[in-house]
């Protein structure tokens, strides 16, 4: 953490400058000729929808993963940056949303690991804690180095990553949704931190959805969108509209929907609540109901509560209370099964973790939540394969799924073809109520479409839809109405005649504490 | 997973000569090793028959078929159990306390009040089995409403029922199970050497329960969802899968598996001993994975898994025809598991290879 190193030729301003930055995936572009520049001894802050770019651009610049084309300047020199630790070479440290720790080691031990301390091979325990007091008691963070770091909560887990990239020496620090898990308390404390790192000469690229928040900590402000930077400037030139036009653009993207008859309520949820272990709540006291042959979109940052609710709803969140009733029959007390048979499905939203069993053929994958209805009771319950053809086959022409043969394994489909498998399964259960979590996450601009006429299709067969989106355009694309969450509360219910981009946003905005 | 033949070919081979030669290569390749405890099976029989006297021989099929019938009824069992993605240590203390309850109930029977009830043979076997699969439960619930990891919660098992199999008779055994004429339990070695139609009672009873496991495994939704919890449990339950019950079914049926083999043997023997069956779980283990049913779960056969008991179990033996050392026995027998298992890999890899070929 030395002060802003003054290189003879170091570029005034700018710690990180890159050039033409580009990264291409088979099918899409990430990163189109992005330059980007960050300024030295600031708060750099960086935003842009889900999609946008921010993760891949950081990714490259942290060493996570290198750049199709492009170039990266660190101190006005042209650096290659291959890996993790090249990047930790050049000074350049990132904190990664999702928490890399050791729940069952020390505070300590954590933050050396992999740079421990030794002496002949041999750990020094005393040196380490040593250290790891007198990093932390800079950082004022009030924290022991021999307490387990499982025994802390998330936001003091978060301090801890903090004090572990900055034990490495780095110039400019990454922090990526620092602040989606935190209460009101542990962001002050991790503003102060800032304030301290920033004194300290350290430079930090923040990535947040928080509006407020990046008006009370950036000093200026980057945008991306479709993998392009679109605007830069200093926060004390903008306001709160400016980002949120410059992130969602002027042109704005049209779906085909089709007003439909809706009928009578078929979802009610009434005081839903769902506590985290520490003490947060994801689901905050939300109520609401929802008819059939409804869309509804349920918008909400990461980290708002939204597949909280619908696990919550499908019965995958045992510890949630609250009044459910599906058509009038209360389900709160059964467990997932029973909901599926009483008209209630789930696409979830880590299709490869919890929607689809790998070693399984796409048929075998859409029948798996309707096997009953397979089996013929004539023959010893035995599966009968001609019906389960003919309902695969229907699923996947309905859904136009692009796949040689039902029997084809499920990882020979692509991204937005395995979806679509996993929405035929939710299909094939004949559900009331389909909920769906980010379905169109990581899958391509085609597939999207097909997934929003399948939405308008089901909704006009009578099925209500509920999906959570963390994008703008996909929440207004299809729904009848627009729930908006924020830090587990339902901040604002949105008719279809009323849509408005600004209002949407801004209530997704979690009140913090500004400090 | 046990997919149709008649499925249509994943990927046309492209037309670059090159890559088809190397596709048709892999290819070629892929289906020798899938078709490996096949050749294995061969290769022992031919090797054995050449250097063994007398392997081919009436006498010793039947002794052979006797020793591949306990392994592969306890395969059997182990292999749903395995698809799963567990794993069950308990099934040789099982087939122990069987064959010794078996023992008790014809000779000892069962004390109520002033009188002393004998159950027919039929009755014994029920009871133990009974046993069996009562066991398997206290298994299956210990995994899935007590989330004890089924690796402890089996091992537990293994050391608890092993226990409890020497403190039947303190220790001793149970001779002379022939039965008493007067009290009508006679017959209980048909179990054991009984023939009918020219098979012996032990082959009927594993190619019968074989066929059923069989068809549970691939014609039946319970068959269905166990492969699909081995393959990815949160799916599945995702899914809407009972994932407990059916855990709860494969411990409780691998139990029942077990204790068939215990009254098998101890039929045979005409003698329940409170340690038969020490080890064999490894045996049903080790047949498993022979059988390429992996043990992560999700992919594997029932038919896999009694070829590749009959491999072990007729290896052990031609060994031992052959005059090869105990010691030597087991170097061998281990390297051969080890090597199924480096096999299997190659399998996977070249099967990854050939999508990346046609990709």
């Amino acid at each position: 953490m030395s002060g802003p190193n003054a290189t003879p030729r170091a570029h005034a301003g700018h710690i990180i400058e890159t050039r033409g930055l580009s990264k291409h995936y088979p099918g899409t572009a990430a990163l189109v000729d992005v330059d980007y520049k960050v300024r030295r001894g600031k708060v750099n802050v960086l935003i842009g929808e889900n999609g946008a770019g921010k993760s891949t651009l950081m990714k490259l610049l942290a060493g996570a993963q290198s750049a199709t084309s492009g170039e990266i300047r660190i101190d006005g020199q042209p650096v290659q940056i291959t890996d993790v630790r090249s990047a930790e070479a050049h000074g350049v440290g990132i904190i990664f949303q999702e928490l890399n720790l050791f729940p069952d080691l020390s505070v300590a031990q954590n933050i050396f690991a992999g740079n421990e301390l030794t002496r002949a091979g041999v750990i020094r325990s005393r040196d380490e804690n040593e250290q790891a007091k007198r990093l932390l008691a800079r950082l004022q963070i009030p924290i022991n180095p021999r307490t387990r770091l499982g025994d802390l909560y998330v936001g003091q887990q978060q301090l801890v990553e903090i004090a572990k990239a900055l034990s490495k020496h780095i110039k400019v620090l990454i922090m990526d949704e620092p602040t989606s898990a935190l209460s009101r308390n542990e962001v002050e404390i991790l503003f102060k931190i800032i304030r301290q790192l920033k004194q300290d000469g350290v430079t930090v690229i923040y990535i947040s959805h928080r509006l407020e928040e990046i008006m009370a900590i950036g000093d200026c402000i980057a945008v991306l969108r479709n993998g392009r930077l679109v605007a830069e400037d200093d926060i004390a030139n903008i306001d709160i509209p400016w980002i949120i036009e410059a992130m969602v653009g002027s042109s704005k993207k049209r779906f085909a929907f089709e007003q439909h008859p809706i009928g009578d309520e078929v979802l009610k949820v009434a005081d839903l609540s769902l506590k985290r272990p520490n003490g947060i709540y994801a689901i905050d006291h939300v109520s609401f109901s929802v008819r059939a042959g409804e869309v509804v979109a349920i918008y909400g940052l990461m980290g708002a509560g939204r597949t909280e609710l619908l696990e919550s709803l499908l019965g995958a969140q045992p510890l949630a209370l609250g009044a459910i009733e599906l058509a009038g029959r209360a389900i709160d007390a059964l467990p997932i099964p029973a909901r599926i048979d009483a008209g209630i499905a789930l696409v979830p939203e880590d299709r490869q973790k919890q929607g689809m069993v790998q070693l399984m053929s796409i048929l075998e994958n859409m029948t798996l939540s309707s096997l009953g209805k397979f089996a013929n009771r004539l023959a010893f319950g035995a599966l009968r394969r001609d019906a389960q053809v003919v309902a695969a086959t229907d699923i996947v022409r309905r859904l136009a799924i692009k796949a040689a043969s039902v029997d084809a394994p499920i990882t020979s489909l692509s991204g937005g073809n395995m979806q679509k498998v996993v929405i035929g399964k939710a299909l094939l259960t004949s559900p009331k109520v389909l909920l769906m979590d980010e379905p169109t996450r990581g899958i391509d601009v085609g597939a999207k479409e097909d997934v929003y006429s399948t939405i308008s299709l089901l909704a006009r067969a009578g099925i209500a839809v509920i999906y959570a989106t963390s994008e703008l355009d996909e929440a207004m694309a299809v729904s009848n109405r627009v729930f908006v969450m924020a830090s587990g509360r339902l901040t604002a219910v949105i008719e279809r005649s009323q849509f408005d981009s600004e209002r949407i946003v801004r209530a997704s905005t979690p009140a913090t504490a500004v400090v | 997973m046990e997919t149709s033949n008649s499925s249509t070919p994943l990927h046309p081979v492209r037309a670059k000569p090159r890559q088809h030669g190397a596709y048709v290569a892999a290819r070629v390749a892929v289906n020798l090793l899938r078709l490996r405890i096949f050749i294995a099976l061969f290769a022992i029989v031919v090797v054995f028959s050449l250097t063994a006297d007398n392997f081919m021989s009436a006498g010793n099929l039947l002794i052979m078929a006797k020793h591949v019938t306990i392994v592969a009824i306890l395969s059997i069992g182990m292999t749903l159990v395995i698809l799963t993605g567990g794993i069950d240590l308990s099934v040789g203390s099982i087939f122990g306390i069987s064959g010794m309850a078996a023992g008790y109930l014809l000779l000892e029977g069962v004390r109520i009040g002033h009188y002393v009830v004998f159950f027919d043979t039929f009755g014994v076997a029920a009871i133990a089995c009974v046993l069996g699969a009562l066991i398997g439960a206290v298994n299956g619930y210990l995994i899935t409403a007590l989330n004890v990891a089924p690796f402890i919660a089996t091992l537990g098992m293994l050391y608890v029922v092993r226990g409890a199999a020497l403190l039947v008779n303190n220790g001793g055994t149970y001779a002379d199970l022939s039965g008493n004429p007067a009290l009508g339990n006679t017959g209980f070695e048909f179990i054991g050497n009984g023939t009918v139609l020219g098979l012996s009672t032990p082959v009927w009873i594993m190619l019968v329960l074989g066929a059923i496991t069989i068809f549970i495994a691939r014609k039946t939704p319970l068959g269905r969802r166990i492969y699909a919890i081995g393959g990815n449990e949160q799916a599945a339950r995702f899914s809407g899968i009972r994932t407990h019950r059916v855990k709860l079914f494969v411990y409780t049926f691998s139990g029942f598996c077990a204790a068939l083999v215990g009254l098998v043997i101890t039929a045979q023997l005409q003698t329940a001993h409170p340690l038969t069956g020490e080890t064999y779980e490894l045996n049903a283990i080790a047949a498993v994975v022979l059988g390429g049913t992996a043990l992560m779960g999700g992919r594997g056969t029932v038919f896999g898994s009694v070829v590749g008991a009959c491999v072990i179990s007729i290896l052990g033996d031609g060994m031992v025809m052959c005059g090869i050392s105990d010691f030597w026995q087991m170097v061998i027998k281990g390297l051969v598991i080890i090597f199924a298992v480096v096999v299997d890999q190659l399998q996977q890899r070249l099967q990854s290879r050939m999508v990346s070929l046609t990709a």
